[in-house]
């Protein structure tokens, strides 16, 4: 009988954090769509609902009802399995992301490592999408998108490496309570700027959106999906976004705690201010969609080898000797 | 390379710039008209859905002259005519393929009694060919509608025929 509460109990948890995830990129997908359109002085969606609110309902409401389209000559079993380990992977790093100091599936002690190694495994779902098509223009996406989330994690791990340092655990409880002081965004603005940028071509957002690059590769991986199947990467990369977004917040800009530790700030709840971190981010995302123009392939890598990652181990070692030269090293 | 263009570099300065305008665009005024609820202006020149005109007196314009038909670039238009009992020339059957028409506009400036006009309608889709086969009902029973806005538009624009 035991067994059975703790299963009911856990499932119990793991839908109260998935159902409003979806929500909120359902929520987010129309707000990126909105701040894209008021950039280029247009609307956007506007219609359905109060302000265009339920747009991405309607639109996944179509999605379920389009047909599913399996090409005939592709690999079945890998083909269905792609999208569904894409948004399977995108949701299970939600697992460790504490929303607040309370609010968290599990808290583990390498929550940091696990959420790199999901995020990492996401790379899968892209290729076998790409590969299980059987056709040229998926198969040159998810090439290219394997390329372009590989070359960009070692810069984003080089990054973690950092904050690890200054806090000398790899909780991320531990890494939100370290900031209580000073948040990691002042001491490490470099870092962070990088690691916005790395985050942008690891969740293929423009600039770096060279896997879907319409103009020359159709949609990319997704080019053979339709209907439910098409939907479902679409959340996985919104669901990606929104948790590097998380992860910056926590990583960067001190989680759930406020900004500053006066009166009426310090009493509103943490995950009010979680929320509001992980929105400014992913408004700059949005912004930063609507102004820049695609890269080359090339310029791509060589952002990535010859310009991140060197500059990232340089701070490394640049904050690793300011830590114990000054005799900051935690622990 | 310059010290200026590695400034520039280091500091994402051009980024920064791009930013600002888009926070500035954000605030600007939207262009967007809400479709289906709003309209554009139209000018009175607009060359959309075929009308055919009538005198105050209820009596149709045309005259079956036939340039319409004679000028058409897609020989959209057919005209078949006869000798009325009081001796007027009138039409029998005056179609158009809206399908065929180009919108050009040449029937409304061939006629020499401002009977075949384009109106400002543009929203007259349909589901089946059929439905646009247009005939000389169809066509009275447009200008009988649009009648009001048609002689404005021909007023307004008669100063530069």
């Amino acid at each position: 009988m035991d067994i059975f509460y703790t299963i009911y109990n856990e499932t119990y948890k793991i839908f109260l954090l998935l159902i409003p995830i979806l929500i909120s990129v359902a929520l987010i997908v129309w707000f990126d769509r909105r701040v894209w359109g008021f950039v280029q002085r247009r609307k956007g969606p506007n219609v359905v609902g109060p302000f265009g609110l339920f747009q991405t309902a309607a639109d996944a409401l179509k999605y379920i009802f389009k047909e599913i389209i399996i090409p005939a000559s592709s690999n079945k079993i890998v083909f269905i399995l792609a999208p569904i380990v894409t948004m399977t992977l995108a949701l299970s790093a939600w697992a460790v992301i504490p929303l607040s100091e309370k609010i968290i599936i599990s808290d583990i002690n390498v929550g940091i490592l696990y959420i790199f190694a999901i995020s990492s495994l996401g790379v899968y779902g892209i290729i076998m999408g790409g590969w299980a098509s059987n056709s040229k223009y998926p198969f040159l996406g998810a090439i290219r998108s394997a390329a372009q989330m590989v070359s960009y994690e070692v810069s984003i791990g080089i990054i973690i490496i950092n904050v690890l340092l200054c806090v000398g655990s790899l909780n991320l409880t531990d890494i939100v309570l370290a900031q209580e002081k000073l948040w990691f965004v002042i001491p490490l603005f470099p870092m962070f700027v990088i690691f916005f940028i790395s985050a942008l071509a690891e969740t293929n957002r423009p600039p770096f959106d060279l896997p879907e690059a319409e103009a020359e590769l159709v949609a990319g991986y997704q080019t053979e999906y339709s209907g439910m199947m098409y939907a479902m990467f679409w959340l996985g990369e919104y669901a990606n976004i929104l948790l590097l977004c998380a992860l910056g917040s926590i990583l960067f800009l001190g989680g759930w705690l406020s900004p500053v530790d006066i009166y009426p700030l310090n009493v509103i709840p943490g995950i009010f201010w979680m929320v509001f971190k992980i929105l400014l981010l992913f408004f700059m995302f949005a912004i930063i969609k609507a102004i820049v123009p695609r890269y080359r392939y090339d310029q791509l890598m060589r952002l990535g080898w010859k310009v991140f990652l060197p500059f990232s181990l340089l701070y490394v070692v640049l904050t690793a000797s300011f830590l114990v030269y000054f005799d900051l090293l935690p622990g | 390379m310059k010290l200026n263009r590695i400034f520039k570099i280091i500091f994402l300065s051009e980024f920064v710039k791009a930013i600002i305008i888009a926070f500035k665009e954000i605030l600007t005024k939207k262009k967007t008209i809400n479709y289906p609820f709003e309209k554009g202006k139209i000018s009175p020149r607009f060359r959309g859905e075929h009308a055919l005109r009538r005198y105050p007196n209820g009596e149709e314009r045309c005259i079956a002259c036939k340039l319409c038909e004679a000028v058409c670039p897609a020989q959209a238009i057919t005209i078949e005519n006869e000798e009325r009992p009081d001796g007027s020339r009138k039409t029998t059957r005056y179609d158009i393929d809206m399908l065929k028409c180009i919108y050009c506009g040449l029937c409304e400036e061939s006629c020499p009694v401002d009977a075949i006009v384009q109106g400002p309608n543009f929203e007259f889709s349909k589901e089946t060919r059929e439905e646009l086969y247009y005939n000389k009902d169809k066509l009275l029973e447009n200008g009988d509608r649009w009648e009001s806005v048609l002689a404005e538009n021909i007023k307004l624009d008669n100063p530069y025929r």
